[in-house]
């Protein structure tokens, strides 16, 4: 089982209080009436599903009920950073690196 | 039984029976009270905490009580309101009049959940049976209060005193709750 921080809570959790909610940083178009078919079809569904560093969603569901952000290696399982929903995404390289990949 | 009372506003109920009564650790109901889920942005915590009679915690897992009050930390922007049953509507009017034209939430949610009591220098031992969080005393002192998972229900915890834990649970859960908790007692029973 993973140990989430929650840095609403400011503790750490197991994964069973957590659910995933998908990549982090997809921006819902603007004006979706202005959008092609093929525009909103990428925005809905097409992900980057990396192997390797991906950025997630997750909410602290029975918590505090918040969102956030995980940095977290899909083939290590290891969390590199989490960070509140309205921070920018963090220097995924320079993670990486200190993460020894 | 003076020591096993949470505060003036969980007590226990009178007409129950306890539900477990070992010489380590005891489970009672908790009487019925008021209980309101509150939501606002910052601007308006000073004056909600002002009508409740509570200040609203904002440290994270923070608790704030005085006589016959408890504001309980659930969110950034949301917490538990706690008060006796008899003042319900005293108690949501007053917050509904001081918070008038703020952007607020205030629901009376006080049948939603039940409480119990767990207490006793076996209670944290009890609670961890089903609850993956660390109950010691440095990471999670006298009056932290967090919402987690009991196998599989959601449920509060709130640490009163130090072998004392309010544990609520949603009406329709609490027979699953309570009935589990009675249940692994048994393994100190037998010991
Ligand atoms: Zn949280």
């Amino acid at each position: 089982m993973l140990l989430i921080y929650c840095p609403y809570c400011e503790v750490e959790r197991p994964e069973t209080e957590f659910h995933n909610g998908g990549e982090a940083h997809i921006a819902r178009p603007a004006d979706p009436s202005k959008t092609s078919d093929e525009e909103w079809a990428e925005f809905l569904y097409m992900r980057s599903n990396v192997k390797g560093i991906a950025v997630e969603r997750w909410r602290h569901i029975h918590g505090c009920g918040r969102f956030f952000n995980v940095v977290r290696d899909t083939v290590s399982d290891k969390i590199l950073k989490v960070y509140k929903v309205d921070d920018p995404m963090p220097d995924l390289e320079a993670l990486a690196k200190e993460a020894g990949r | 039984m003076s020591d096993l009372l949470a505060n003036d506003v969980i007590t226990p109920d009178a007409g129950e029976t306890p539900l477990l009564s070992l010489p380590d650790v005891s489970i009672l109901k908790a009487a019925p009270m008021t209980r309101l889920s509150l939501r606002l942005r910052k601007a308006a915590i000073p004056a909600a905490g002002e009508a409740f009679g509570a200040n609203l915690p904002v440290t994270p897992l923070g608790a704030e009580i005085s006589a016959k009050r408890a504001a309980l930390w659930m969110g950034p922007d949301e917490w538990t309101l706690l008060a006796p049953e008899d003042e319900l509507q005293a108690v949501f009017d007053g917050i509904e009049a001081k918070l008038d034209g703020q952007p607020h939430s205030l629901t009376d949610i006080s049948h939603r959940s039940e409480a119990l009591i767990v207490s006793g220098p076996k209670a944290s031992w009890l609670l961890n049976t089903g609850i993956f969080v660390d109950f010691s005393l440095e990471k999670f002192p006298v009056g932290t209060v967090t919402r987690t998972i009991f196998h599989k229900s959601p449920v509060m915890i709130w640490r009163t005193g130090e072998d004392t834990f309010v544990v609520e649970a949603w009406v329709s859960f609490m027979d699953y709750v309570a009935g589990i908790l009675v249940e692994s007692a048994q393994e100190l029973a037998a010991a």
